[in-house]
């Protein structure tokens, strides 16, 4: 099946379930009141919005410069860096990281980019064992599904859903209480801990100044997996970078606030090297792989560039009234929501993805709580405009050359009315059937008649 | 002063009475309205598709009827955004681009209108109704206005006035949008009527009357008691 | 070409063409430069007594243990009763100067995670006792880096996290703690450093609120 038509597929069955309808709005809900608070603890939410917007415009608009030098740092101090033009050859890295270390057993922290490589199926295809120790993770990758949210991977599941998923996949006894069932996880996951060859993490910022990586997280899994295995391996996609350390007094709190409600996420953690001289833990061999796929393509597209300033807090999935009724899976591809609409014809191909740029109403609701003031909404446009022009739909154009003679002769636009006048009753028959030119619209909404007397003619009777 | 006032295509054929209200209200203020018989569409659907070329030679026809104008008033927040918002990036770097920055200069929606230009809250309408607001999202979002509308509510005496917690929340038209996805549009519009329903509002007010258009579709659909009115028809109302 | 010469080239070839600051409606291509974090982010207090109160009261939001106390003597008690009230069996640390004065009074088995040592008996740890660089009032957070606080897992392996801090160790916000990296250690990082906002916690089941996922499921910040 086309990506389009799986998407128009799993958005009929999505819009209609109720019942992932009030567990998305319930869960949103409550993130609402506590995004909502932190904000409004900034003394300006708009200001910090426009230095953070400056910021990442330096960061990615000097990317050649700031991409050197965190290389140059991370090497200085024994890191081996790794340059990744395309998914495959970044797999290809890390394998052969694995099999170099003849590794049998890999875990992992959050990363949404080794998710946009199809790193696990890779792994696994290689004979590994991959645990994924992030708690939402763990839980999509037992029931063999992609993360349904980039912040919250299990959003969709009830505690009785995660339960018989448990008792199923770790034979756990039953309990649907959260804390119990998150100390399940925590047990199963301790001995992977411990014993696990390799560590691979993603990053959700690279910092330029100092050659290192920040990671955010609340559960402790990530700087786990960057404490324990002996060797650790980062993704991190290129357009991560910020300029400075301190940058991340920002970043870090607005990140917090955005992506979950919260003034700074548990554990924010900066990573300059493998374990250093006179430092008695940490992975004796650190490997980043800097990843491309794409992204100077979209980096070369100055109108939308700034979509490469997101610093994937999720915010605009939250706010997203699309993402809220077909929910993160009918998106059918890694990044879901408004920001993953307008990067994945970039990222996949335009023609194959623009269906999701058309999925929206353009709202702008995405825009206006963006931190860092991407223009999501715009590009969504963009990428209309750029598809129609690439591929224009025969049936489409045409429709619109008829519209645009009719809107510019008002005689024709009249005589358009009246027709329609006449064809009113005949679609009233036909209503909901196959016939109906409207059926799209009336299947679930009635039409408004046509007005008797148009504005026009009260116009022109009036004098 | 004269008013240009340009009509939106689904008003002139679906919702006169939003636009004659206009007329009315901005005939009371003392003003004279002119309603160029050229003026159909401003061209929104092929532009929201990505067509911009076919676009184009129809807001080429709005800007020549609207640029000698004093001041263009337009009846919804969409066509609105379209004009003031749109119109100059569809001409950027075009032989209209200057036309379409000073046009836009000129043109309110409404609501802005007759609190922003004109100053105006109270019209002397009377409309003893309790009322929800729908905010259109092009108006909300590309023009910002939140305010004049409920300014002008305010003033309008025995109206009740109660916000709904999903007032800002997309109704799902978005126009070419709700036919194409017409599943997910309708799921937001569900999930509109379902907010309004909980204020127990008599009507829902909005300044757009293509959100009313599919809003309306929704609840008459569904049978419900609740109404849909254009703002300006509740300003008109004595 | 390598790959890293081919995407640095892709990069220097893409930003040939500029592309405006958002925000500022395509009029400019630099931005101006004009604020820092300090500006936008919560205001705090100037006084060593509000910033105090304001990690206390942010400590105890995140359910985070902070006793402030007034001499070596009371936090060594206070170590004492953490000890008897969790029912300690052995616990780890690192040299420092508080840990050296404190933890040997604590009369247990005592693990150094500044030698080499097994991750195994890390593990069989009851609590880590970690010396760390700051305390931080804007957010109730610990500043640990892995020189200044054992390593890098002694404050996250064992299931209880305490933090033994001196009151001149407070600093006012998030820019102040990264001034301080940056002046204490100036470019000899650490190869980590790490923020600590809380006992480790999840929200993926149902966005419920539960503590101790991965990390400490309790943290406790004894402060003289």
């Amino acid at each position: 099946m086309t990506p389009v038509s799986q998407f128009l597929k799993d958005a009929r069955v999505m819009a209609a379930d109720l019942r992932h309808r009030k567990i998305i709005r319930t869960a949103l809900g409550n993130y609402e009141i506590a995004r909502d608070k932190r904000k409004a603890s900034f003394q300006d939410w708009q200001g910090a919005r426009q230095l953070a917007a400056e910021t990442k415009w330096e960061a990615v608009n000097h990317l050649d410069k700031h991409l050197e030098s965190f290389a140059a740092k991370l090497e200085a101090r024994g890191t081996k860096v790794h340059w990744a033009s395309t998914a495959e050859q970044a797999r290809e890295i890390v394998l052969g990281i694995v099999k170099d270390k003849k590794a049998s057993s890999v875990i992992k922290s959050k990363a949404m980019t080794s998710e946009e490589i199809h790193l696990n199926d890779a792994l696994e295809h290689a004979g590994l064992k991959v645990v994924e120790s992030d708690l939402g993770e763990l839980i999509v990758q037992l029931r063999n599904e992609a993360p349904y949210h980039i912040v919250f991977p299990s959003m969709h599941l009830t505690r009785d859903e995660i339960s018989e998923l448990f008792q199923r996949e770790l034979g756990s006894a039953p309990t649907n209480d959260p804390e119990e069932l998150t100390m399940i996880a925590r047990r199963a996951l301790r001995k992977k801990y411990l014993t696990a060859d390799i560590g691979i993490t993603g990053a959700n910022f690279a910092i330029a100044e100092t050659g290192m990586i920040s990671i955010t997280e609340n559960e402790g899994n990530a700087r786990l997996t960057a404490a324990l295995p002996k060797t650790m391996i980062s993704l991190v996609g290129i357009e991560k970078v910020l300029p400075k350390l301190e940058d991340l007094a920002l970043f870090l709190p607005m990140l917090a606030t955005m992506g979950t409600g919260q003034a700074l996420t548990c554990y924010n953690t900066m990573y300059g090297g493998p374990r250093q001289p006179g430092e008695t833990d940490g992975p004796q061999e650190w490997h980043v792989v800097l990843l491309d796929n794409h992204r100077t393509e979209l980096l070369a597209d100055a109108e939308q560039r700034d979509a490469l300033h997101c610093i994937r807090c999720g915010a605009c999935l939250n706010v997203c009234p699309i993402f809220r009724n077909v929910g993160g899976h009918t998106y059918g591809t890694t990044y879901s929501g408004p920001i993953g609409s307008v990067i994945t014809p970039h990222l996949r191909g335009l023609q194959d993805w623009k269906h999701l740029s058309s999925a929206s109403s353009l709202c702008g609701a995405c825009t206006e709580t963006c931190p860092v003031k991407i223009d999501l909404h715009h590009h969504l446009l963009h990428n209309r405009r750029n598809a129609a022009k690439g591929k224009p739909s025969f049936f489409e154009k045409l429709t619109y050359k008829i519209f645009a003679m009719a809107a510019s002769r008002p005689t024709l636009w009249k005589t358009g009315l009246a027709l329609a006048r006449i064809g009113q009753p005949i679609q009233r028959l036909v209503k909901g059937t196959a016939l109906d030119p409207a059926k799209s619209w009336t299947k679930t909404r009635d039409l408004p008649p046509l007005a008797k007397e148009s504005f026009k003619d009260w116009w022109r009777n009036r004098k | 002063m004269t008013i240009t006032l340009f009509i939106p295509c689904f008003v002139d054929a679906l919702f006169p009475r939003a636009g004659i209200s206009m007329v009315q209200v901005l005939e009371s203020l003392g003003h004279k309205v002119v309603c160029p018989e050229g003026l159909t569409c401003c061209g929104q659907p092929p532009f929201n598709s990505g067509y911009w070329d076919e676009a184009r030679p129809v807001a080429a026809k709005v800007l020549e009827q609207l640029k000698g104008a004093e001041a263009v008033v337009i009846g919804s927040g969409s066509c609105g955004a379209m004009v003031k918002k749109f119109y100059p990036e569809l001409f950027a770097s075009r032989p209209e681009e200057e036309t379409a920055k000073k046009v836009a200069a000129r043109t309110w929606e409404f609501s802005d209108f007759l609190v922003s230009k004109l100053g105006v809250t109270d019209l002397g309408a009377s409309f003893p109704h309790k009322v929800t607001f729908h905010d259109g999202c092009h108006g909300l979002r590309e023009l910002g206005l939140k305010k004049p509308p409920r300014a002008l509510l305010g003033a309008v005496k025995g109206l009740e006035l109660v916000e709904m917690a999903e007032a800002e929340t997309c109704c799902g038209f978005g126009g070419t949008f709700s036919a194409k996805f017409p599943m997910i549009s309708t799921a937001m519009g569900e999930v509109k009527c379902a907010s309004a329903k909980e204020t127990n509002a008599e009507y829902i007010v909005s300044n757009d009357s293509s959100c009313l258009m599919h809003i309306q579709g929704l609840l008459s659909r569904q049978g419900s008691p609740l109404k849909t009115i254009h703002l300006a028809e509740v300003l008109s109302q004595k | 070409m390598t790959e890293r010469e081919k995407i640095l080239g892709r990069v220097r070839e893409a930003l040939q063409v500029s592309a405006h600051v958002p925000g500022t409606h395509g009029h400019s291509t630099a931005p101006s430069g004009a604020s820092t974090p300090r500006h936008w982010l919560p205001k705090v207090g100037e006084s060593i007594d509000e910033q105090l109160a304001l990690f206390a009261r942010n400590a105890a939001e995140l359910k985070a243990d902070f006793q402030l106390l007034n001499s070596a003597e009371e936090m060594r008690t206070a170590l004492l009763s953490l000890r008897d009230k969790e029912n300690w069996k052995r616990a780890a640390t690192h040299s420092g100067q508080l840990t050296d004065a404190i933890c040997p009074t604590l009369n247990l088995p005592l693990l150094r995670t500044d030698r080499t040592y097994d991750v195994e008996a890390l593990e069989g740890c009851d609590a880590g006792i970690s010396e760390c660089d700051a305390i931080i009032a804007q957010t109730g957070t610990v500043l640990v880096t892995n020189r200044s606080a054992g390593g890098r897992a002694l404050s996250v392996l064992p299931p209880h996290h305490v933090v033994l801090v001196r009151r001149n160790q407070l600093v006012a916000d998030l820019p102040a703690a990264f001034m301080l990296v940056k002046e204490k250690y100036a470019d000899k990082y650490p190869s980590m450093i790490s923020f600590i906002t809380g006992p480790s916690r999840t929200g993926d089941i149902e966005r419920i609120l539960v503590l101790g996922a991965h990390g400490p499921k309790k943290l406790s910040i004894l402060c003289f």
